[in-house]
């Protein structure tokens, strides 16, 4: 009974301890925790922020395809599908696309065109940018069509004319400039012109059979888990005939632009992490070094270790969570600032949001990151002899055996986070280990300078060298912590100019060029080539590719049938591969947008009787499951043609290029029935229509698809993801800077005694000055050129397995981390020390 | 004899603001120091004596009134000017020691010479490490040494500089009296030999009365100023 009250006792004692203690030095505190608030400022603001741009970004991807979802098939879809999306609350959107002849009463021009007859609700996602802006309702309800601009422009019509499409003559409601869903050009064989589903009876072209295409959008109720579209709806279309396509493989087809900034933001929430615990880690270290003292009084006064350590427990989980608090609320009000602040340079409306979720998420890791960082200065402090109090503190360097345990779980926190903000176990080890990698080489830097000031001290240099040298290794230096810090933030800031620099790059290497394609010819008979191509000579129109197509279907795999397969439940190949046509061509060699991965190249088959050996794209590994060597038969509009699998090609999709799942050797499918593809550029508008017309005057039978449209869609999202990875790293190596001023800040309360006390002896001004000079200066130069070095080594390792690119880092850009680290270290260095030289010394003295 | 003044404190006042409240620590306090001379200020703890010696060594601010050392008003002088002073004139050694945590003994001693820019500081600090009877600790720092030990770096630090002035306050108040014995013996021997003028801040009476004259403070006022039997 008695010892439980005493223990009751003892509690509030140390609570109202905690208090008192915190009460002296309130300003001391609040550099302390101002550097918890930095630190976790940076952390939310980023993650929250980045949550807000990738949700931007996500829309940007549905909006490519309209809808969550899109199944379409060349036969009229099931009910089943509608019955099964119903019950899931999806809405639903269909269309019928067709090629067709349209004609112009107006001047009696026609014209093979692509259309799509909608219904009211798609887009989901995005809208119609039309001139003038059409309403999605009235067209539909209307006999209206949307007609694409480049195809009036074509007839010298416009909205207000009429267009006549099977047996209904519509009016042309407005031109349409931009469509969601617009890349989808592989199965685009013409300009697009939009009309109401409901009037596809009366055209009386819904009989057109093969031709047609049946489509069905769908969007998700807005609770919808993603997993279950991934876990029960995909598998059950893959076994139905129908393809289907969502967001996320829409986003791949924009190539792997998504995944890298996907994995970038991923890398700056986890930088933001470190930093916001480098800042934590930093100032509760120091702030508890402080405390030794008072801990040895404490104990002299009869506290026993536990009690002593209790109170401090006490005082740096508060300061941590009130720290995070205010850190955490500043981070996210932030963002509120900041669409007014760039709207100028946002390319797009950032539409931001309280993410609550973050917040708390930034006030639990501020008070779990005080409390491990501190938890070994804590438990030494259970230590601390009451004799301390009699002598000045002195360095200890016995060995101690919970290092390894609080390492450890410092190393498990550390990994965890990285795991949850990642989703990604092996990442999340890789950037472990890079982390605690860094940590290990700043404190090797640390300990190298430590002994070569040591081995080659300049015995005989001046007073304030040899006291800014010594400086670095006498006890209580601050080389380890300063050096780790500098270190790893410079390390941070410049891995993320790196790889900043390595996405940018990437990113116009696809986006932009003006070699690129915009225009693309279809179903060239071989007999107009030659003419085709001399007429785009007399308009300037560059041939840029042109390739012969064999459309095809698999007949067999590996001997057994397509038919046999595609009843065989257990057989794993998918169903696209069994069901698709395949458009093949063939060369001689590979293009500049494909790689070999494995197996070899076949160019030519000199003689009819010799084996086949094809290439194929390395995404049919998986999905037909086949090897190098195995046997996959094709049925070529009748004749079966005998191949084997010579090699896998990575392709990249992202050039406009005409690129082919499936590519045969030179000498085999000349004699096939076929048609050629031709890819040139126009730079005007009027170059492209001009062009377009003396086509289809010649050869009534070639399509042509402007890709201007397409290309402007894919150039926004592509400017949209530049400027996000720009922004999101402008900002962390912004918050990186700052939580570097504050460890540095906090660096201040070790020196000033000895300032004073040199004052006190007579030191002038200029000779602190200059031993502290000397000291940040060595301290800042040798950390940040450490932390440069790491990055450079970083940047090489993202580049190779994350990135999949080559690092050139951008020296100038480094060289100025390097003088601006160094700059400031000094700055703030000599900043602190002032605060010395214009007070009397008694007063410090005194304290 | 000589007659020279090497201290002048006119009406020096010293006022701390706590507050709204005002307190004067220091109540015009006047009185000259001979050169060569021993004086002894005591006076009850809190009178104002350690703010005294602060103020005439120049490590702090008066309210008002006026301090020359050794014929410089410092008055006016900048923080850095008063630094110099201290540097050639003054040798302080303190209750609480103030010795330089992160540097060793030997170091510690020769700080003030090489502030000078003196070249054989080194030389001079074990010769001082020498008289002060720790030729052999000069690489300890000072945690590792006891108060005593300590107290005697303080005061070879002190008379590094061959300081005409040398301040003392309560120089044996943090040790034992053995120990403290010792060390004042140190310092008169070490001041007699050097010629140094000593200001001493002591509670001891006995140690008061070894000087040539004992100012007694209270309640921040020059309470009582008596040339001692020594003298005579
Ligand atoms: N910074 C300060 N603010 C307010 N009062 C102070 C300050 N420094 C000293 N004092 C007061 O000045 C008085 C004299 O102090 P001090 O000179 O240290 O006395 P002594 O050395 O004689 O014991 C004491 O009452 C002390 O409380
Ligand atoms: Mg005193």
């Amino acid at each position: 009974m008695a010892n439980q009250n005493d223990r009751r006792i003892g509690l509030s004692w140390l609570f109202k301890m905690a208090w008192r203690d915190s009460r002296r030095n309130t300003g001391r505190l609040v550099l302390f925790m101002s550097s918890i608030v930095l630190g976790i400022g940076a952390l939310v603001a980023i993650n929250s922020f980045g949550d807000n741009l990738n949700d931007q970004i996500e829309g940007e991807a549905k909006e490519l395809l309209g809808a969550d979802l899109e199944v379409k098939s060349r036969t009229p879809i099931g009910d089943e599908v509608r019955e099964r999306f119903d019950s899931l609350g999806f809405a639903m959107s269909e269309e019928m696309a067709f090629s067709s002849m349209v004609y112009f009463p107006k001047n009696a021009g026609t014209r093979l065109v692509y259309v799509r007859a909608v219904e009211d609700g798609f887009p989901y996602y995005g809208d119609f940018e039309t001139a003038p802006q059409a309403n999605s309702k009235e067209f539909t309800t209307g006999q209206n069509a949307l007609v694409d601009q480049t195809l009036l422009l074509q007839f010298d019509a416009a909205p207000g004319d009429s267009v006549k499409i099977g047996e209904l003559t519509f009016n042309v409601a407005a031109s349409v400039l931009k469509v969601p869903g617009q890349s989808a050009i592989t199965t685009t064989v013409a300009p697009p012109v939009f009309i109401p589903l409901r009037l596809m009876d009366k055209t009386g072209l819904n009989q057109l059979g093969s031709r047609m295409e049946y489509k069905i959008y769908a969007k998700y109720p807005d609770d919808f888990d993603p997993k279950v579209f991934e876990e029960f709806i995909a598998p059950w279309l893959e076994d139905t005939e129908y393809r289907f396509d969502d967001v996320a493989e829409r986003k791949e087809e924009v190539g792997d632009t998504y995944a890298d900034l996907t994995g970038f933001l991923a890398l700056t929430a986890f930088i933001a992490l470190i930093l916001g615990c480098l800042g934590v880690a930093g100032s509760v270290h120091i702030y508890l070094k402080e405390k030794v003292a008072s801990v040895a009084v404490l104990r002299c006064l009869g506290a026993s270790g536990k009690q002593a350590m209790g109170i401090f427990l006490i005082q740096v989980v508060g300061m941590g969570f009130i720290g995070s608090s205010i850190g955490a609320l500043l981070g996210a009000s932030f963002q509120a600032f900041l669409p007014g602040l760039f709207a100028d340079f946002v390319p797009f409306d950032v539409e931001m949001q309280m993410s609550w979720l973050a917040i708390a998420q930034g006030v639990a890791i501020g008070v779990v990151a005080s409390l491990l960082f501190a938890l070994l200065s804590l438990l030494r402090l259970q230590k601390i002899s009451p004799l301390k109090a009699i002598r000045a503190s002195f360095e200890t360097t016995e060995p101690d055996r919970y290092r390894v345990i609080v390492g450890s779980l410092i190393l498990i926190f550390v990994y965890a986070f990285a795991w949850f903000q990642l989703s990604d176990a092996w990442r999340a080890l890789v950037f472990t280990i890079g982390i605690v990698g860094s940590f290990a080489i700043l404190a090797g830097v640390a300990q190298a300078i430590i002994y070569f000031v040591r081995r080659f001290f300049p015995t005989g240099s001046s007073f304030v060298l040899r006291q800014g040298l010594a400086n670095l290794y006498r006890p209580n230096n601050q080389t380890l912590i300063l050096v780790v810090t500098i270190g790893l933030g410079t390390a941070l800031i410049s891995t993320l100019f790196i790889s900043q620099n390595l996405l940018i790059d990437k990113v116009q290497v696809s986006s932009s060029g003006d070699d690129r394609p915009n225009m693309v010819l279809f179903d060239i008979q071989t007999d107009q080539i030659a003419q085709l191509n001399e007429l785009a000579k007399t308009y300037e129109m560059p041939v840029l590719n042109q390739v012969p197509i064999v459309t095809m279907r698999l007949h067999s795999l590996k001997g057994r049938g397509v038919e046999e397969l595609r009843a065989d439940t257990t057989s794993d190949v998918r169903h696209w591969v069994l069901n698709r046509e395949y458009r093949v061509s063939y060369r001689d060699s590979m293009t500049d947008s494909e790689t070999l991965l494995e197996g070899k190249w076949q160019r030519k088959v000199d003689n009819p009787g010799d084996s086949i050996f094809i290439s194929l794209d390395e995404r049919l590994i998986d999905d037909m499951k086949v090897e190098l060597g195995d046997e996959i038969a094709f049925n070529v509009q009748g004749a079966i043609i005998k191949t084997y699998v010579g090699s896998f090609r990575e392709i990249d999709w992202q050039r406009m290029q005409t690129n082919f799942l499936v590519m045969f050797p030179e000498g085999v499918l000349e004699k096939a029935p076929k048609f050629h593809v031709l890819l040139t550029r126009f730079e005007s508008g009027e170059q492209s229509a001009t062009f377009q017309q003396k086509v289809v005057e010649n050869f009534p039978n070639i399509s042509v698809i402007d890709l201007q449209l397409v290309l402007a869609t894919v150039d926004a999202v592509l400017a949209k993801v530049s400027f996000v990875i720009r922004f999101m790293a402008f900002f962390s190596i912004f918050t990186g800077i700052l939580v570097l001023i504050g460890s540095l800040l906090i660096s201040k309360y070790q020196r000033v005694r000895e300032s004073v006390l040199l004052r006190t002896l007579g030191a002038q001004k200029h000779h602190i000055l200059k031993i502290n000079t000397l000291e940040y200066f060595l301290l800042g130069s040798l950390a940040s050129l450490s932390g440069i070095i790491i990055a450079l080594i970083a940047g090489a390792l993202l580049a190779w397995f994350s990135f999949d690119t080559t690092m050139s880092p951008d020296f100038p850009i480094l060289g100025l981390v390097y003088v601006s680290i160094t700059a400031l270290t000094v700055l703030i260095g000599l900043s602190n020390s002032s605060s010395v030289l214009g007070k009397p010394p008694l007063e410090v003295l005194r304290s | 004899m000589s007659e020279e003044i090497i201290l002048s404190v006119r009406e020096l006042t010293k006022t701390y603001a706590s507050g709204s409240r005002s307190l004067t620590v220091l109540n015009a306090v006047s009185f000259d120091v001979k050169k060569g001379s021993t004086c002894a200020v005591v006076g009850p703890s809190g009178s104002g004596k350690t703010t005294l010696l602060g103020l005439c060594a120049g490590l702090d601010k008066p309210s008002s009134g006026s301090v020359s050392l050794n014929g410089v008003v410092l008055d006016d002088l900048t923080e850095d000017e008063k630094a110099e002073v201290r540097n050639r004139h003054v040798g302080f050694i303190f209750q609480s020691f103030n010795l330089m945590p992160t540097l060793t003994a030997l170091e510690n001693i020769m700080i003030p010479m090489e502030l000078r820019g003196n070249r054989d500081a080194k030389a001079r600090a074990l010769e001082l490490l020498e008289t002060v009877g720790l030729a052999d600790r000069g690489k300890h720092y000072p945690a590792q040494l006891s108060g005593g030990e300590q107290q005697r770096i303080s005061i070879a630090r002190a008379f590094a500089n061959k300081p005409s002035i040398l301040f003392a306050d309560e120089p044996t108040g943090n040790l034992d009296g053995e120990t403290g014995a010792a060390i004042e013996d140190l310092i008169f021997e070490l001041n007699r030999d050097a010629g140094t003028t000593l200001v001493l801040v002591t509670h001891d009476l006995e140690l008061a009365n070894k000087t040539d004259r004992v100012i007694t403070m209270k309640n921040g006022k020059l309470h009582t100023d008596k040339a001692t039997e020594a003298a005579i």
